[in-house]
């Protein structure tokens, strides 16, 4: 079975670790890897942040250089999608209309912005950021004293206001919910994410309802519910992404919100796997279908697929985790999105370190680390075990978290 | 690794500063360096993560390997090596010795 041709369709992050993984695990058949970018494999997580502040470079955000591919075997497609697959034929159809036979296919097709569906949503003036030229193009527009209206105070839109702040541009946060990072945070830890944003500059509007962006000819006017009216240079949108299931629908696999795989990266067609931001995947840890939205993810689903496509038999099993870095914050989540009913203090918001540990129903089910990266180890292997810990010895740091994960 | 032909011995850390089975950061000639104790050797490498701008200092000792705090990057603390995603770049190491209560390490230039 090393002998088989291997499509995979999508050369971002999950595609580039899938291609390295399949090769690591020692399948000796030909590996096609396509992409319609024209860059090879790269981490998304410094569009928002280093390359967007100019302190970063395009290939620092490589998984490998171009190169890398050749040597190890790896058909690499740049500017070449994969735009149909025929499951009974075992044949994909590509974008330049030519077609490759496969014996399986790693689907990691990725997301892409949610557009804002309003008047102007769409207009020159408008940002999405997902991709190196979306990053590039927001980034000369930056400059000193530039106006910037973010729509969207989720993870990216903070991300973008907080780099924009940092080339010294002016920034007004427009946020639906009343709260930021309303979709996964607590009240608490958005109010300590939102001040930190106010003392850098960040002017941030919560409850504010856009219903257009009316373009100026030489600026933007980003309309309100409430009737305002916020005149800037530029707009960028971050209210999400929606998973790219086009192309799996076109081989009639299961689709729910994501390709829907299980926790072996196992579409509903045998010769069909995916991986990354495109799929709804089972998690064994979680005990539920989740889609998520992270590096973690895309590169260690991606990893864990491709071993089992190389005749391995490990499932994907892990907390799902996550960082953003917005100012001085470092901030760390573990666990995946869903309810508690008790937030445990390890730390307070005015020593600006701080872990929080959220619990269901006495189980720790989620934890949150502010500028405080050492904890967070402990934290994932206390979320993933799932049992009830002891709120009081959660909150004194003079026990060692190490000791709770026993 | 670094050859350590070349350069001084030069003094870092106390060696009581360095707990077993721990790490230490410090810097010295514009270096960051971070400092192990595993089974009571002590071994240096570079304490910034290739992958990203993080101290590995900061990370956690995992048996002979260093995590790095940010992304899980993963370092032999002996050789640097890196292990895997997203790792694709090693760490250097500099020559280590305990000169009576001084953590000595040789750095080029």
């Amino acid at each position: 079975m090393s002998e088989r041709h291997i499509v995979i369709a999508g050369a971002g992050h999950a595609g580039g670790r899938a291609a390295e993984a399949l090769r690591a695990a020692g399948h000796k058949g030909k590996i096609t890897l396509l992409g319609k970018e024209r860059h090879p494999p790269y981490e998304r997580p410094p569009l928002s942040k280093e390359l967007l502040a100019g302190t970063g470079t395009v290939e620092k955000t490589y998984l490998r250089p171009l190169a890398w591919y050749a040597e190890a075997g790896i058909d690499l497609r740049l500017g070449v999608e994969v735009r149909e697959i025929d499951p009974r034929a075992q044949r994909v159809r590509l974008g330049d209309a030519s077609e490759l036979p496969y014996d399986a296919v790693m689907l990691t097709t990725g997301a892409r912005p949610r557009i804002l569906p309003v008047a102007g949503g769409e207009g020159p003036r408008v940002f999405y950021l997902r991709d190196i030229e979306d990053c590039l193009g927001l980034r000369e527009r930056l400059v000193p004293d530039a106006r910037l209206a973010v729509v969207g105070a989720g993870f990216i839109g903070l991300e973008i206001a907080a780099t924009a702040r940092k080339r010294g541009a002016a920034v007004t946060v427009l946020e639906l919910a009343p709260q930021v990072l309303a979709r996964v945070a607590p009240p608490q830890i958005a109010a300590y994410v939102a001040d930190l944003h106010q003392r850098h500059g960040v002017e941030i509007r919560t409850g504010a309802i856009v219903t257009g962006i009316e373009d100026t000819g030489s600026g933007v006017v980003v309309r309100t519910a409430s009737g305002e009216g916020i005149a800037a240079d530029i707009a960028a949108v971050g209210i999400g992404v929606q998973p790219n299931v086009e192309l799996a629908a076109s081989a009639g696999i299961t689709i729910d919100d994501g390709i829907k795989v299980d926790e072996f990266g196992r579409s509903s067609d045998a010769a069909i796997y995916a991986a990354g931001d495109a799929t709804r995947h089972f998690n064994p840890l979680c005990k539920r279908w989740i889609r998520l939205e992270a590096w973690q993810n895309a590169q260690n689903q991606a990893i864990a697929v491709a071993k089992v496509m190389a005749g391995g038999s490990e499932p994907f099993a892990e907390v799902p985790w996550f960082w953003t870095d917005q100012f001085d914050m470092n901030l760390q989540t573990a666990g995946p999105p869903g309810p508690w009913d008790k937030l445990v203090w390890r730390g307070e918001p005015a020593e600006r370190a701080f872990t929080v540990f959220h619990l269901f129903e006495g189980r720790p089910v989620a934890a949150t680390t502010v500028n405080n990266v050492r904890d967070m180890r402990f934290a994932r292997m206390i979320v993933g075990r799932g049992q009830p810990v002891d709120p009081a010895a959660l909150a004194d740091k003079s026990v060692k978290l190490q000791d709770l994960c026993r | 690794m670094s050859d350590g032909q070349t350069g001084d011995w030069v003094t870092v850390a106390q060696r009581s500063a360095l707990k077993p089975g721990d790490v230490l950061g410090v810097q010295v000639k514009d270096k960051e360096i971070a400092l192990y104790d595993l089974d009571g050797t002590v071994y240096a490498t570079e304490n910034t993560c290739t992958h990203a701008y993080a101290y590995l200092s900061d990370g956690w000792v995992d048996g002979d390997v260093i995590e790095c705090p940010l992304h899980g990057g993963r370092f032999e603390i002996k050789t640097g090596k890196g292990l895997g995603p997203p790792i694709d770049c090693d760490i250097k190491t500099f020559p280590v010795r305990v000169e009576g209560e001084n953590i000595q390490i040789k750095i080029e230039g």
